[in-house]
């Protein structure tokens, strides 16, 4: 079962974070990815541009970002392959995006069964 | 002299499990007995403020509870087989309970139902924890790092398992309580690393091992013949009493470095005292193998004396009586410790590595060791394994700190 890893966190407090600090958190993602590769867990994941080169399209009409909809902002995706929902939980746990900011975590609807 | 406020939500807090286990013991429905619980002690704090606590506040909520019972029976339109039953035991306790200081404690057949073997392992917990001690799906979900919807439809399936098939509460048969106790006790025991896994200087979710060292005392005070019991109860005293000592600033703090004035002395008297019980029960077993490996480290950092032999075989017997990953992920320690790092080494690379590749303390461990024999490249590789497995701050940090720079 695939679960997509949607990480939120605060993309002003990450950009104007202290070269060490940063590193470190580098360090744990990398380690982290590491982890989910020697498992089996990992499909694909990635960090996302700053949230102000965002754009949404809605109903013929494309908007320029950021788009203010709360302190925390999407900032990057995990996709996992995961027994159930339990374990997803338990990799979302060790996200280091969960110690700062928070993990959401949704089971992919799989159309193509 | 208290209100009659603090006097209900006092019986609620210190009779709740009490009340439930005698309830369901008398009705085998354990949702129904916590609904009638719950109406009763709404109308406590409803009543008595207006006319006064009553003399003996137990029987005065067990009298009302019973009514709930009695009332949905009549409602649901059939017959409610457990009335009778009911009524003529309600008077039994109300009468125990007028000439009795507490009443009847059968907490114990609640526990064993919890931990009964058609119930399932993962729900044993959260059943017990709520039913024991009243404690609600959201604190329960949040130790156990799942979903407050998801432990609500767990519980609900098991009690209406326990209601359907008819579950006995009863205390089992002489023969069969070591083995019934020992699910107990695990239990009891997945409650205690739950809120393990939480220290993380936040402290912020469901800790749950002060419920896990209340339930071992229950145990211990219910059972005190359960030499296992006694034992679980000294492995968590020894671990909790160095809660405070294992960290420092955010950063977690291993017991070979700690403060051992940050130490609860108390907690420690405390968790020998209940080992020495249990060696004098004269029935060995894993919990209390490991309180033994808890008490050895306490004391050689008190004392100075080695015990690393003792340690080494200590886990040995833990390893051949209770295997598990985690048993031999200790010994390899301490084979290690004990300096002899190769057999270590060899002790975990023989462990299959489906078991292990999301286990932290196994990629922490084999670091360890790796870093001892100089294989710093392995081990660092290793240590970044562990640093992707955690899921604390305080043991990224920890064991960063532990990586050999590259020459």
């Amino acid at each position: 079962m695939n679960y997509l890893l949607m990480l939120y966190d605060n993309e002003d407090e990450w950009t104007a974070m202290e070269d060490e600090k940063r590193d470190g958190i580098l360090g744990s993602y990398f380690a982290y990815t590491d982890a989910l590769r020697q498992a089996g867990a990992y499909v694909e994941g990635n960090p996302l541009e700053h949230s102000k080169e965002g754009k949404r399209a809605r109903q013929g009409r494309v908007e320029d970002g950021p788009f203010a909809d709360g302190k925390e902002t999407l900032g990057g995706y995990y996709l996992i392959e995961a027994p159930d929902l339990d374990a997803a939980l338990d990799w979302a746990a060790r996200c280091p995006c969960a110690s700062f900011g928070y993990v959401e975590v949704r089971p992919v609807w799989n159309v193509g069964g | 002299m208290k209100d009659a406020r603090a006097i209900a939500e006092e019986t609620a807090r210190v009779s709740y499990g009490r009340l439930l286990a005698w309830l369901c013991a008398r009705t085998g429905d354990v949702a129904a007995a916590e609904d009638a619980l719950a109406d009763a002690f709404r109308a406590a704090l409803e009543h008595w403020p207006k006319t006064g606590a009553p003399t003996s506040p137990e029987a005065w909520i067990i009298t009302a509870a019973r009514r709930k019972l009695i009332d949905q029976g009549r409602k649901a339109k059939t017959r409610f087989e457990a009335e009778p039953a009911l009524a003529l035991a309600a008077e039994e306790a109300e009468a125990k309970a007028q000439t009795q200081s507490t009443f009847p404690d059968e907490r114990l057949k609640l526990m064993f139902i919890c931990a009964h073997p058609a119930i399932e392992p993962n729900v044993r917990t959260p059943l017990m924890l709520q039913t024991v001690l009243g404690l609600d799906a959201a604190k329960i979900a949040s130790a156990f790092l799942t979903s407050p919807k998801a432990v609500g439809a767990r519980l609900v399936r098991a009690k209406r398992k326990i209601k359907s098939a008819g579950l006995p509460f009863i205390e089992p048969p002489l023969e069969q309580v070591p083995e019934r106790m020992s699910a107990v006790l695990d239990a009891i025991y997945a409650a205690f690393g739950a809120g393990w896994n939480e220290v993380d200087g936040s402290g912020q979710t469901g800790d749950l091992t002060q419920e896990a060292i209340f339930l071992a005392q229950l145990a211990t005070s219910l059972a005190p013949d359960q030499a296992e019991a006694w034992g679980l109860l000294s492995l968590m005293l020894h671990a909790e009493a160095r809660r405070e000592a294992r960290h420092s600033g955010g950063a977690y703090v291993p017991l070979s470095s700690q403060d051992t004035t940050q130490w609860d002395r108390r907690m420690i008297t405390a968790g020998e005292e209940a080992l020495a019980t249990a060696w004098r029960l004269k029935s060995m077993g894993r919990f209390q193998l490991e309180a033994a490996i808890q008490s050895a480290h306490a004391a050689s950092r008190l004392t100075g004396r080695d015990v690393q032999s003792d340690i080494m075989l200590l886990y040995e017997n833990l390893v051949r009586i209770a295997p598990s990953t985690g048993a031999e992920i200790g010994y390899a320690a301490a084979l290690a410790s004990a300096g002899r790092a190769e057999d270590g080494l060899e002790m975990l690379e023989r462990i299959e590595k489906d078991r292990v590749k999301t286990y932290q303390p196994f990629w922490a461990v084999r670091a360890h060791i790796l870093k001892e024999v100089g294989r710093n490249e392995d081990a660092n590789a290793s240590y970044d394994r562990a640093i992707g497995l955690s899921d604390n701050d305080a043991a990224r940090a920890f064991l960063r700190s532990q990586k050999t720079a590259p020459v």
